[in-house]
């Protein structure tokens, strides 16, 4: 059975009411769009990096609760890191979201967005932000 | 009880909906521990014991191929399948049932169309007109012919009710305009278009037309005479049939001129290596074993649905529409996309601060399903700015308690997400 709480907690419902980052970064220094196509939603990212660092990170999207609180979390959690802190974290939090690692890999903000897993129908809104940030942190590189 | 309906003058027996309950199995399940609210029924409606029957009958008694056996399995078969060819013509007034061709679906009925009547007509510079409310199945088949021949698509607009206009219509009907495409109840609004002028405007330009009916077959009663339409097209698996089967109603001359889309047995004359005759329509549309349980199966779910009386289900969906609507309109930040005066029992609603997806999770767990997402009409999306609408669609075994649960728990919603 499935439990709405489990999903909706407050720290999620937080970031979807006030998303962290919720901007555009101008000049986009690197950007990258992930897509569900099964609801339409996106999540835009937006990555500046200097210096082996991930100097600024932002998302815009119009998109569900989870796919948002995701995006923000994740911002928060990265802005100012290494990009290779960026990438293992990026690889634990997918690693997690398919079922591949406990949640207890993941930094400790980022834990409650694995109760998605309860929602299979929603993994994917979870997953779009971490994907997105991967694709722009590779098209930094190229 | 009775009901006006709207469609006829004469008086229409209401449904009973706790017994046409009855005969839809899937009904008595729950999910998350709640009674299933099934509204989603404009993506696939339900199926009655009946026809998973029929489909099951066909299989355990006397399956065979069609068309090609003296055995006895195979002319039961065959007699059972093109029976369905009649009761296709009687559900929806064709003239004759050669007028009905069997495809996969909705989406392979319009394809035929657009590859085998408008394709060889078209010269670039030439224009195909749609509406901006049709499915992508009614874009994308139309894009695909205009891409090979240099053709155009050209868009008739909609009100912000979800409304056409005849005179919009009108106006985009040119010298160049070989071909109209339009559905006649929108999937992603509920509106019920005005089918029958369109198609005297498409006559008054010697066009012809195609009415997508996916939405409007399985909810009024349809009559292609009445309408006058060349081609109509339906899915079975939202008239309470199987998936994988659909209808395409083309009048005979025009199918008779048509080419073949696809080759292969069942659809020819004779064959040799040097020339092949095709045979004459629907079977020259009928390439390869068809979906042959499935058609059955359509069959049986043209006899329920008749005998529910198509004036019948309307009536009692528009009141389940009229009084989800009014307890809509108490809900803070709810917002309906589609107003249309003429609406078919289809609700779509966004609301201020929860996202389709996350109401469609909500709803879920009280047992209620419907949909969310962009309806495969992402240009209705564009046009109201949204990324999705949830999309509560109505059949003819809903009944108004699940309103009322759909209404409660939207409230929910609100209070989990509202600010
Ligand atoms: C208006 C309309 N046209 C076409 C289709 C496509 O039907 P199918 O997927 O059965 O081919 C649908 C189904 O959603 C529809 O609602």
């Amino acid at each position: 059975m499935t439990d709405l709480a489990d999903l909706y907690q407050a720290v999620i419902l937080d970031h979807n009411r006030a998303p962290r980052n919720f901007r555009r970064i101008e000049p986009p220094r690197s950007r990258a769009l992930a897509h569900n196509p099964v609801c339409g939603d996106t999540v835009e990212i937006f990555l500046r990096v200097a210096d082996g660092r991930v100097k600024d990170l932002a998302f815009l999207g119009d998109s569900c609760a989870v796919a948002t609180a995701s995006a923000s979390l994740l911002t928060e959690l990265l802005k100012g890191r290494s990009t290779d802190t960026v990438r293992t974290i990026c690889r634990q939090f997918e690693a997690v979201l398919s079922g591949d690692a406990e949640a207890g890999i993941l930094p400790e903000s980022l834990q409650p967005m694995a109760r998605v897993l309860h929602f299979p129908g929603r993994v994917q809104c979870a997953r779009l932000a971490v994907q997105a940030v991967d694709q722009a942190l590779h098209a930094s590189r190229l | 009880m009775s009901v006006t309906n709207p469609v006829s003058t004469r008086t229409t027996p209401a449904l009973d909906a706790e017994r046409i309950r009855q005969d839809f199995p899937i009904l008595q399940r729950e999910v998350h521990g709640k009674p299933l609210v099934y509204l989603d029924n404009g993506a696939s409606a339900q199926r009655p014991a009946c026809v998973i029957d029929a489909e099951g009958d066909c299989y355990r008694q006397y399956y065979a191929n069609i068309h090609r056996g003296v055995h006895m399995l195979s002319q039961e078969s065959t007699r059972a399948f093109e029976a369905v060819r009649g009761k296709a013509a009687g559900l929806l007034n064709a003239a004759s049932e050669r007028e009905i061709v069997f495809t996969r679906g909705t989406t392979e009925s319009i394809n035929l169309v657009a590859q085998s009547h408008v394709r060889p007509m078209l010269q670039p510079g030439d224009e195909i007109l749609i509406t901006g409310m049709e499915h992508h199945s009614n874009i994308v088949p139309w894009q695909l012919i205009c891409e090979y021949t240099g053709a155009k698509l050209v868009v008739v607009p909609f009100s912000d009710a979800g409304e056409l206009s005849l005179e919009d219509v009108a106006s985009r009907i040119t010298s160049r305009t070989r071909f109209i495409s339009v559905m006649q109840v929108s999937n992603a609004l509920g509106t019920i278009n005005p089918a029958r002028e369109i198609v005297q405007l498409a006559r008054r330009h010697g066009l012809t037309i195609l009415l997508d009916g996916a939405q409007a077959a399985p909810h009024m009663p349809v009559d292609v005479q009445d309408l006058d339409c060349d081609f109509y097209v339906f899915s079975a698996h939202k008239l309470y049939g199987p998936t994988g089967v659909g209808v395409l109603y083309g009048k005979y001359d025009l199918l008779k001129a048509m080419p073949p889309w696809q080759g292969g047995g069942d659809m020819i004359r004779s064959v040799t290596f040097e020339r092949t005759e095709f045979a004459e329509p629907p079977a020259r549309f009928e390439a390869g074993t068809p979906n042959i349980g499935g058609v059955i199966g359509l069959g049986a779910a043209i006899d329920y649905f008749q005998a529910l009386d198509p004036a019948a289900v309307l009536a009692h969906e528009t009141d389940l529409l009229r009084y989800a609507e009014a307890q809509m309109a108490d809900i803070p930040g709810l917002r309906i996309i589609g107003t249309a005066a003429d609406k078919a029992g289809i609700l779509s609603f966004v609301m201020e601060d929860a996202h389709p997806h996350d109401i469609g999770t909500i709803l879920d767990a009280d047992g209620i399903a419907i949909r969310a997402g962009h309806h495969c009409a992402q240009p209705v999306m564009q046009r109201y700015g949204v990324p999705a609408t949830a999309r509560a669609s109505f059949a003819a075994y809903n009944t108004r308690a699940e309103v009322d649960a759909l209404i409660a728990s939207l409230h929910k919603v609100h209070d989990l997400f509202g600010r």
